[in-house]
């Protein structure tokens, strides 16, 4: 063997010491415990009544049967088997079929106390006996005890009793056995009757928390032997597929992120958003007053997703699913064939049906069966109205980050309404939370509202800064160019009117303008033929002149020719006249 | 209970009749002294109170373990007194014969007379 170089062997995660675990099969509560219960040893799960504890023990025996292949042995010491099946029933267990497969054998010890009279000393065989039995004619491999500590109300002398208990819980160790006891809290201690006292390696309370009337499911694993585990209190739910565990920390921010986007249904908007839509698991909230067409915009969004193959999960807080179909339909979004086909479901329920928990518990149930890539939340306002600020953000914190961990487009819509001062500080608590916020907003003139939208932020692209007005039509939504003037943006009918004004004006401009254009191309022709006059009295300047000139230069050149001409003729006088070759006769 | 029970020890006077006979069952584990002590202290009992009128029938549970079940034995030893009615259950090797008399609801001075069961 290895030198054990960790003080604590146990402690230790890896090497001989480490405790081997069994995976209860219960939703989260294996996440919490790193594993699920130990292997082999008695985990205690205890809590006031009626939170919990006979499903959760139920749950762990019938998940070990069905998935693991681990049969067990459930022993009723305070329901009876109409109950006890008739509650498995409520989870959507079949009690009885998993005994005539041989996977589950229930036993119910029923301990009446006016029938028992104690006369000497005895023991506790009879139960070991009985247990013995039930777990060898199934092989079983895990066991719930519910609720021991009748015994103790059922039973004379706790001495005896004590003493018996922790036999017994030695020899389940013994025997190999996974083990779920379950116990009532009592007023000073963990269990009324202190079993903690003899189960310690793993303690797991419950606790059902009415706060606002409004009651919400806790768990907590106060003790974990030889293991990590998470200490805080867990919410968890109850419905018709078992419990749910949810963790409450936050999952952390090391999830993946995508670079390829989600069309939201509108194409203006896609464009606005640099093109292509949103990033895929990111966190989109739309905010807007009462009105504003933010469901609308979410239906849109949960369409255009549907037709391109992707499930989407509709979560509705206000309405009935019918009342959405029949409002989108009105504006031409039909989403009842997306329903025929599952790949659109709506989930409609009243935020103060269930505490913030629940909701948060539901929707990690719903998301984790349906595994949508879009999770639609409409609104999320009202969740408000069940909790208080801080637990609103820490349920949605915890919501967001199981939307980005499985990489599922979220879009929320919330309502921001007369009652907060500012459109952009009505959710600060959870704007930070989000990586694309649209606004949509009110812009009301001249009598009339209109809807404006603009992306207030969207992390890692680069979008519009533009307002658009947004418009509702029987084709959809479509997104407009606001007008942008002197006089600010002018929307709807103002846009309108605006426009033709400028519109005429415009034209008023362009006639005048062709006038000061035939102005000017008169004004060149006038122009041009004085020019041509000018030029053309120039010209004829210049031919005088050249006629002058030429004149001149004629008589010039006349007069010397005459003279040439005159001095040949003389010459050819003296020549004649002298007879004399070589003689010059000087002039 | 459809099933042979191992040992059977019958009553001294078969005549008496069937509604005055008290059917007793006696669950053991083994053949432990606490067992022992118990057979003992029941067939005491049921001879010095009941002579005659009772039967007994002594089950191990380490031989026969699925008819803990059916008797919703948890403590070992228990009695089983299901005839005449209440059920009634004595937990314990018996050695407190007053607290088996009670529990039987047998008056101990009643030693001759009718059955003061109610």
């Amino acid at each position: 063997m290895s030198t054990p170089t960790a003080k604590d062997p146990v402690l230790s995660t890896s090497g001989p010491g480490r405790i081997e675990k069994v995976p209860t099969g219960i939703l989260g509560l294996d996440e919490i415990t790193f594993g699920g219960l130990p292997r082999g040893r008695t985990t205690l799960v205890c809590g006031g009544p009626g939170c919990g504890k006979t499903l959760l023990a139920l749950e762990f025996l019938v998940r070990g049967a069905t998935q693991y292949g681990e049969p067990g042995v459930f022993v009723a010491f305070e329901e009876t088997a109409g109950e006890l099946a008739t509650n498995a029933a409520s989870l959507g267990f079949d009690l009885a079929a998993l005994e005539a497969d041989g996977k589950l054998v229930v036993d119910f010890v029923r301990i009446e106390r006016s029938e028992i009279e104690e006369a000497g000393e005895y023991d506790l065989e009879g139960l070991f006996i009985r247990l013995g039995f039930a777990i060898d004619s199934i092989g079983a491999k895990r066991v719930a005890i519910d609720t021991l500590e009748i015994l103790f109300a059922g039973l004379p002398n706790p001495g005896i009793l004590r003493a018996e208990l922790r036999r017994l819980f030695r020899w389940l160790k013994e025997k190999g056995l996974t083990v779920i006891v379950t116990a009532e809290r009592g007023d000073h201690g963990l269990t009324r009757h202190g079993l903690e006292e003899y189960i310690s390696d793993c303690v797991i309370a419950l606790d059902n928390r009415v706060s606002d009337q409004i009651s919400t499911r806790l768990l907590r694993v106060l003790k974990y032997r030889g293991s990590a585990h998470d200490s805080d209190e867990v919410p968890f739910l109850i419905d018709d597929v078992g419990l749910s565990v949810l963790p409450v920390s936050s999952l952390g921010l090391d999830h993946q992120v995508a670079t390829s986007r989600v069309s939201t249904g509108v194409p203006d908007l896609d464009a606005m958003l640099g093109g292509g839509g949103f990033f895929r698991g990111s966190t989109v909230l739309v905010s807007g007053g009462a009105g504003s067409g933010k469901s609308s915009l979410a239906a849109s969004f949960a369409q255009r997703a549907c037709r391109d193959g992707k499930r989407c999960l509709f979560f509705i807080f206000e309405e009935s699913s019918n009342q959405v179909l029949r409002n989108m339909r009105s504006i031409g979004i039909d989403l009842a064939p997306l329903m025929e086909q599952d790949l659109l479901r709506f989930h409609a329920s009243r935020p103060s049906a269930a505490g913030l928990e629940m909701h948060l518990a539901r929707t990690h149930r719903l998301v984790s069966e349906f595994e949508p890539e879009i999770v639609i939340l409409d609104p999320i306002t009202n969740l408000v109205t069940v909790g208080t600020t801080n637990s609103v953000r820490s349920m949605l914190t915890r919501m967001i980050d199981f939307f980005k961990s499985r990489q599922i487009t979220a879009l929320m819509t919330s309502l921001a309404g007369a009652a907060l001062p500012s459109l952009e500080t009505s959710n600060a608590q959870i704007s930070s939370l989000v990586d694309t916020w649209l606004l949509l907003r009110e812009l009301e003139a001249d009598g009339e509202r209109n809807r404006g939208l603009y992306v207030l932020k969207s992390r890692g692209m680069a979008h519009s800064n533009q307002v658009r007005e947004f418009r509702l039509t029987d084709q959809g939504i479509e997104l407009i160019d606001v007008y942008l003037g002197t006089d600010g943006i002018l929307v709807g009918a103002a846009r309108e009117a605006r426009m033709i004004r400028d519109e005429a004006r415009a034209r008023e401009r362009e006639y005048e303008a062709q006038q000061r254009q035939r102005r000017m191309v008169q004004r060149r022709a006038a122009i041009r033929a004085q020019i041509d006059a000018l030029n053309a009295e120039l010209e004829a300047d210049e031919e005088d002149l050249r006629r002058v000139i030429e004149q001149e230069r004629l008589g010039e050149s006349g007069s010397a020719r005459d003279k040439a001409r005159m001095l040949n003729a003389r010459r050819v006088d003296l020549s004649l006249a002298d007879g004399n070759r070589g003689r010059t006769v000087q002039p | 209970m459809t099933q042979d029970p191992e040992p059977i020890e019958k009553a001294d006077d078969p005549a008496v009749t069937e509604i005055q006979r008290l059917e007793l069952r006696l669950y053991v584990a083994g053949q432990t002294s606490r067992s022992l002590t118990a057979i003992d202290n029941l067939r005491k009992v049921c001879e010095e109170n009941l002579k005659g009128r009772y039967t007994i029938e002594v089950i191990d549970l380490l031989l026969n373990p699925q008819l803990a079940r059916g008797d919703q034995i948890v403590a070992i030893p228990t009695l089983v007194k299901k005839l005449p009615p209440p059920l009634r259950r004595i937990i314990g090797d018996l050695s407190n014969s007053e607290r088996v008399l009670i529990g039987l609801d047998i008056r101990p001075d009643d030693s001759t007379g009718a059955d003061h069961g109610s």
